[in-house]
């Protein structure tokens, strides 16, 4: 691992003027879970951090209010699990985040940072031994030819094909969530929508935030379709992985059962966190039908690109959209 | 060129195990290495180094924690609880200590101190709800023996029992 100098500050200006302080490339940590491991891959060298973990309010969870749910950027994964109204009134954010890793790193694992967690790709966490156009711009990507099956289908361009790994974004953007950030000139709000971006031509750009700026808080507005809501996420294994595929799924159901809110988004499909608003227009005015929501997952995938050992997860990703629709229209009856 | 990079080192305090503890740490050193390396409390075991496999499972202010992926520094001010601090000092093991040993919970015994850990803190999460839900909440600590059954019932029992 690289050296890097270590601040502590106490207080959220503090640390924004700290970063700023230390110079080009210093970075904010905050769980570590994945900034230390890149650290230690020395896929990360920053010559400095700037530890925000005990930021005086930062992990404030205000779930009581009328017109939105707020967290603070540095509660715990686990926190905002278990929160009883999260869990009981938007179970997609509740399962994003209890099905995204393990209980200790979620005690670790700060929900402002999880936004921005980087790829799992192989080729980019295996260092120098391979060309990685995110890790280093202009040198290729080993991925496209060679294992892909791990790797996005969406969003996808020639430069990159690495999947965004997390859940809770995914949740994020299907529930409209903003983030607040601050920064040396003052504070602002981005859609979690214009947070993340396709790799396109330059593939190290992977969100919108400038890298003096420190999220603050999430917030996500008050919608009846988190009740009606699920996040199923589909893995090699039972738990304790990263999704192959999934979806984040809420619905909203008028009396005679006609679909009136409907929220789709991708995991572990897309390079990005990944809305499908012409899936969920298809399914507004309609009830639910098992083909309808078959038909769905079609059109979240209509533009899907395989490449040459990742074409499973067009039908695996269209089950899954699938079977969260049902999911959620289930608890959205009750 | 070759030269040496100075880097500060951060005066930190913690507390292992009830006793406190001051040192001087490069910020690159895991709560890890500190533990085994510069403490000598080797119960905290060192598997994947990368958070994946959970041997290395400590609990901090009471929650439970991989000990690899924590710069030591980031425990100023906290409470570490290791391994080595769940016997009474007598030597009587735990009830879930002795759990794992009456299910045959253990071959190697490798994964064993993050397993015990793990369990600690699921039962006082009150995750201990259904083998699934042990399943669940244990997931983060491989056996690379397939101990897991063994695993799932030490949990089970000493969780039922109330500790």
């Amino acid at each position: 691992m690289r050296a890097f100098a270590y601040a502590a500050p106490a207080t959220v200006a503090e640390a924004v003027d700290a970063l700023v302080a230390l110079g080009p490339g210093a970075k904010f940590l905050a769980g570590g879970t994945n900034l230390y491991d890149l650290m230690r891959l020395e896929v990360e060298t920053p010559p400095a951090v700037v530890d925000i973990h005990r930021l005086a309010g930062f992990e404030a969870i205000d779930t009581a209010g009328a017109t939105e749910l707020i967290f603070g950027a540095g509660a715990r994964m686990s926190d905002v699990a278990d929160d009883p109204v999260v869990r009981a009134e938007y179970p997609a954010l509740s399962e994003s985040l209890r099905l995204a890793a393990s209980q200790q790193l979620r005690n670790m694992a700060t929900v402002g940072g999880n936004l921005l967690q980087r790829t799992r790709c192989g080729y980019f966490r295996g260092g120098s031994q391979y060309p990685c156009n995110k890790r280093e711009p202009g040198s290729g990507c080993a991925a496209r030819g060679g294992i892909d099956s791990g790797h996005a289908v969406l969003g996808v361009s020639d430069a990159c094909i690495a999947t965004y790994p997390g859940d809770w974004a995914v949740a994020l953007l299907a529930f409209d969530a903003t983030i607040d950030v601050a920064g040396p000139h003052g504070e602002r709000s981005v859609a979690v929508a214009e947070l993340h971006l396709e790799p396109g031509d330059t593939p190290q750009r992977e969100h919108t935030l400038a890298a003096d700026e420190l999220i603050l808080r999430i917030r996500v507005p008050v919608s009846r379709a988190g009740a009606g809501s699920t996040y199923l996420k589909i893995r090699p294994r039972e738990s304790y992985a990263f999704a192959l595929a999934s979806a984040a799924a809420g619905l909203s159901l008028d009396p005679g059962g006609t679909v009136s809110d409907c929220r789709i988004a991708l995991g572990g499909v897309a390079t990005r966190p990944w809305r499908c608003t012409a899936a969920e227009q298809s399914l507004l005015g309609g009830r639910l039908t098992t083909d309808a929501a078959r038909r769905a997952g079609e059109i979240a995938f209509a533009d899907a690109r395989p490449g040459r050992h990742n074409a499973f997860k067009i039908e695996l990703g269209i089950r899954t959209v699938a079977e969260a629709l049902r999911i959620a229209a289930e608890r959205a009856a009750r | 060129m070759g030269g040496a990079t100075i880097v500060p080192a951060v005066e930190t305090s913690f507390t292992v195990n009830g006793q406190t503890v001051h040192m001087a740490l490069d910020p690159r050193e895991s709560l890890l290495d500190v533990l085994r390396e510069r403490l000598g409390l080797t119960g905290t075991k060192k598997g994947c180094d990368q958070g994946q496999c959970g041997a290395c499972t400590v609990h901090l202010d009471g929650r439970r924690i991989v000990a690899c992926l924590m710069p030591a520094v980031q425990a100023n001010g906290r409470a570490v609880a290791t391994i080595e601090g769940v016997a009474s000092p007598d030597g009587v093991l735990h009830p879930l200590q002795e759990a794992f040993i009456e299910h045959d919970a253990l071959q190697c015994g490798y994964c064993t101190p993050g397993q015990v850990m793990s369990g600690l803190a699921c039962i006082a999460e009150g995750h201990v709800g259904s083998d699934a839900e042990i399943r669940e909440y244990m997931s983060g600590n491989l056996c690379r023996c397939g101990a897991y059954a063994g695993i799932v019932a030490a949990v089970r029992q000493a969780g039922r029992s109330g500790i």
